[in-house]
């Protein structure tokens, strides 16, 4: 089947079994394999993408349901010679070990900062209207769909913290 | 030139505490830390080769017995099918760690199910995996397959070298004024790396060229040699980033070998990645206990008799039993000591070597067992442990190498505030919860391994650093390049590390906590015969030698290394052996974990609220990675404690949660602010006084949690994990017994 997907701002016309899935799309068709297969089965967040701004885990979308989306992979989100702050706060803090989980914690924490910042409540908030903060607890709970097996979990919280300060400060 | 080490005894220089760059412990960020939180870091499954096809593993769906009949012919009508491969040399398993012996071959012959029997291979993925399920099989099974190691019908072996006696252990159990005899389980577990197994073959000539998913790569190369039946020259192994391993890739696995004969059959490079269930049910696991423990103390609370029995089980034939008892024998002091090791034969995935295969299991049953005893005495439990260590090793008179487990218990303590614990279970309520400490010592036995590593220094003023190691997450690229940059006195800008690579020297491979001190020390001596050769031009004895920011500096003179070099690059490898320093001196880096926990009183649910590990490891070579580390093995204590287990079915053995959504491995909120404080020290026995931080976080990790649940709650739980079952079973008894 036919498909069209706009990859960090590229258009990429692609031909695909209707079985391929969005991860496969990206990984093995458009070539980007920066979103890593950690299970393909929605359970542990190494794929997750932001599809029109909004977080998905990619393994659980056909690509086919995604014609005319636009994506957006690690790739798009910073180079190592252009960090983005979350990549920047992820290295300073070393939010990572292995690094393999880490293209979908960086994505995932990129739209999840921006849940916030719309005042989506986690199931921690205090209230379902007030404004939301990334506090600590915020923060894990909302990324608790992001698993790191080397447990860099306190320095993934505090690279988010970081870079949600950071752009508290810019603002 | 190479500047060989044999590791015979202990070395006070401490030379790199007399180098100038200052580099070396710092916690400098990882050279490949860009390339990671970018997506540039290529993995293995994100290889690609020109005229790729995809292979799909296929899984017994019987215990025990043979396969019959591949209906291969159906599926290979279906479009892209190119092959249906059950090969011989097929293997049934991951292999162990640190042999060039390959895992039992013959795929054919189910020993356990979900156990991998062919290959199928197509043009794409969508095609390999939907062919592998349509698959249909037929088996000839037999009878007598031991699915537990409590089955009855188990065979059980006492393997001779792992047990031992020391004066009369159960006379002293008589006589002891207060005794401690119980049964502690823990879970069958697995390693579950983000990162699944997967490979991608290609045979170049007669040359296979492997991307392979792997930890260590020299023994592997053997171990891939000897499945194939080809020379190990023949083929070349590539792991520039591995993601994760936790002991799962310290051997081949089924994949490996089945991507190279598709490979050398299709004559087209073959890609093999395991899905999820894949990945846990075909490789390896760590082995379930059984484990009774008993104790005789005096009034005093010194132990008089310590018996540690333990039951394990592995398939039939496998030499690998886990060494739940390794930190028995010279953790705490006693006259009268008994160790019993049975190993079950079961039919389950092959048990072998999860991080820190042993202590984790045993030094957590062990440190459980320390709180009920200092609980019946009355004693604190840190004091308890403060009064039985030993100061030489128990049974074998050896010296310990460096000792800190005293100064980690007093220092832990003070720092995570235990003097404000309530000595009595249910002491603390904090609306529905019950809150409540715990702590646990931490140890763990520290080795080396054969290492070799190149270092190059070029008239840019750059040095490259070669070797085979891997960098799992450890923190491998970074380290190497610390050590190289002090040596040889560089901005670590300066410095590359290259690795993963079998045309490099050979390392120690990543493994057992000895990665770091074993390829680090043969990086330091190639940099020490470096500057033995910038020493001669300077003309000065080495030791006098300073060198700093590309300069080498001595009496007043400031030469830059290029202009030493007399315009011509310099090479040297590095050579670690270890010697007889392993006989000489009880090696084993020591801590102490404290935590704190809140029991819901209602609903029995644990919530971890704070932790706090002290570590002395030696030499710290990068404060930020070797704190990661400890984080992880700590957190690995929660998931151990609380929520990780494999369930084998009853009647099959098969692993029923294999996957991420069932196996639950700790996530972001499970884990709260975390602290590690590491006792600086140098380990004399240690090459550069430097030992490994990777395991010993989890040796003792989660008994401070089961601790703390007693304390808070005044339920023990003795079998791991403590899920929210058990605690509620614990809190209706507790409550019944109040009246």
């Amino acid at each position: 089947m036919h498909v069209t997907l706009t990859i960090n701002d590229t258009k990429h016309s692609l031909d695909l079994d209707p079985r391929t899935t969005l991860l496969d799309a990206i990984r093995s068709h458009a070539g980007l394999t920066g979103t890593k297969k950690g299970c393909d089965h929605g359970q542990c967040g190494a794929c997750t993408v932001m599809v029109n701004g909004r977080r998905i885990n990619s393994c659980l979308s056909l690509a086919v349901m995604h014609d005319g989306d636009a994506v957006t992979t690690i790739e798009g989100l910073g180079t190592p010679e252009a960090l983005s702050p979350l990549q920047a706060a992820f290295l300073e803090t070393d939010g990572f070990q292995c690094g393999y989980c880490t293209p979908g914690q960086i994505c995932s924490a990129t739209a999840m900062l921006e849940e916030i910042r719309a005042g989506w409540p986690s199931h921690v908030s205090e209230t379902l209207d007030g404004p939301a903060l990334p506090t600590e607890a915020e923060i894990a709970e909302r990324m608790s769909g992001n698993l790191c097996r080397c447990s860099a979990y306190p320095n993934i919280v505090a690279a988010i913290r970081l870079a949600a300060a950071e752009r508290e400060d810019a603002a | 030139m190479t500047r060989e080490m044999t590791h015979d005894g202990p070395d006070a220089d401490h030379r790199l505490d007399g180098m100038a760059q200052g580099v070396l412990g710092r916690g400098e960020p990882r050279p490949e830390g860009a390339l990671k939180v970018t997506g540039r870091a290529v993995y293995t499954g994100d290889q690609q080769a020109p005229g790729m096809v995809h292979g799909a593993l296929v899984r017994a769906t019987i215990t025990r017995g043979r396969v019959t009949t591949l209906n291969s012919a159906t599926v290979l009508e279906m479009p892209g099918v190119l092959a249906v491969i059950d090969d011989p040399r097929l293997v049934r398993f991951s292999g162990q760690g640190a042999t060039t012996k390959p895992p039992k071959a013959d795929a054919a012959g189910v020993v356990y199910h979900g156990q991998p029997i062919a290959l199928v291979v197509a043009e794409t993925l969508e095609q390999a995996r939907h062919a592998a399920l349509r698959l249909t099989v037929d088996y000839a099974e037999e009878p007598g397959a031991v699915t537990g190691p409590e089955d009855p019908a188990a065979e059980v072996e006492l393997p001779q070298k792992k047990q031992s006696e020391t004066g009369a252990p159960d006379a002293a159990l008589e006589a002891a004024d207060t005794v401690i005899d119980r049964i502690y389980r823990t879970a069958s577990m697995s390693s579950a790396p983000m990162e699944p197994h997967a490979s991608l073959a290609e045979w170049q000539g007669g040359k296979l060229v492997l991307h392979s998913t792997l930890q260590m790569l020299a023994s592997a190369q053997g171990q891939v040699a000897a499945a194939l039946g080809i020379e190990p020259e023949d083929i070349r192994i590539l792991a520039p980033h591995v993601g994760g391993g936790f002991g799962s890739k310290l051997g081949i696995s089924p994949e490996t070998v089945a991507a190279a004969i598709a490979a050398q059959q299709m004559r087209r490079p073959v890609s093999v990645v395991c899905t999820r269930p894949q990945s846990m049910e075909t490789t390896s696991r760590r082995s379930e206990t059984l484990q009774r423990i008993q104790m005789g103390a005096d009034d005093e609370g010194r132990l008089t008799m310590i018996g540690h029995e333990a039951l394990v089980s592995n398939l039939p034939g496998q030499k690998f039993s886990e060494p739940v008892q390794q930190a028995t024998h010279f953790t705490y002091e006693a006259a009268h000591r008994r160790v019993v090791h049975r190993v079950a034969r079961v039919h389950r995935l092959v048990a072998a070597s999860v991080r820190a295969p042993g202590e984790a299991v045993g030094a957590t049953a062990f440190e459980c067992a320390m709180d009920e005893l200092a609980d019946k005495l009355g004693l604190c439990p840190v004091a308890l442990r403060l009064r039985n260590i030993p100061k030489v090793e128990p049974g074998t008179g050896r010296p310990f190498s460096s000792h800190k487990l005293a100064e980690a218990l007093t220092e832990g303590a003070r720092r995570f505030g235990w003097e404000h614990r309530h000595a009595s279970p249910r002491a603390r309520r904090e609306g529905e919860w019950w809150i409540g400490m715990g702590m646990s010592s931490l140890v763990r036995v520290n080795t080396v391994m054969e290492a070799k590593a190149r270092v190059s220094l070029s008239l840019d003023g750059t040095a490259l650093v070669e070797t085979d190691m891997t960098d799992i997450g450890t923190g491998s690229y970074a380290i190497l390049s610390q050590i190289a940059a002090e040596m040889l006195g560089l901005p670590m800008g300066s410095v590359e590390t290259v690795l993963g690579d079998t045309d490099l020297p050979a390392s120690s491979g990543s493994g057992g906590s000895f990665g770091a001190a074993s390829t680090g020390s043969a990086v330091y001596l190639a940099c020490l015969e470096l500057r033995s050769r910038l020493a001669e031009a300077m003309g000065c004895p080495e030791p006098e030698l300073t060198l700093k920011d590309g300069h080498a500096i001595h009496d007043n003179r400031k030469v830059p290394l290029s202009t030493l070099m007399g315009g011509a690059a310099m090479q040297a490898e590095g050579h670690l052996i270890p010697g007889e320093a392993e006989d000489k001196a009880r090696q084993a880096t020591w801590g102490a974990a404290f935590a704190e926990v809140g029991v819901n009183a209602i609903t029995g649910e644990i919530r971890v609220r704070r932790m706090l590990g002290t570590f002395a490891i030696g030499r710290v070579l990068n404060a930020q990675t070797a704190r990661s580390q400890a984080l992880g093995g700590m957190i690995w204590g929660i998931g151990m404690a609380l929520t990780e287990e494999l369930v084998h079915d009853a009647r099959d053995g098969h692993i029923v949660n294999r996957d991420l959504a069932e196996y639950h491995v700790p996530v972001n909120a499970d884990v709260p602010a975390l602290e590690v404080h590491f006792l600086e020290e140098r380990d004399d026995w240690a090459p550069m006084q430097a030992k490994g931080i990777g395991e010993l976080g989890i040796c003792g990790a989660g008994a401070a949690i089961v601790n703390a649940v007693h304390n808070a709650c005044g339920v023990r739980v003795r079998s791991l994990p403590m899920t929210v079952d058990k605690v509620l079973a614990g809190l209706v008894e507790a409550e019944a017994d109040q009246g």
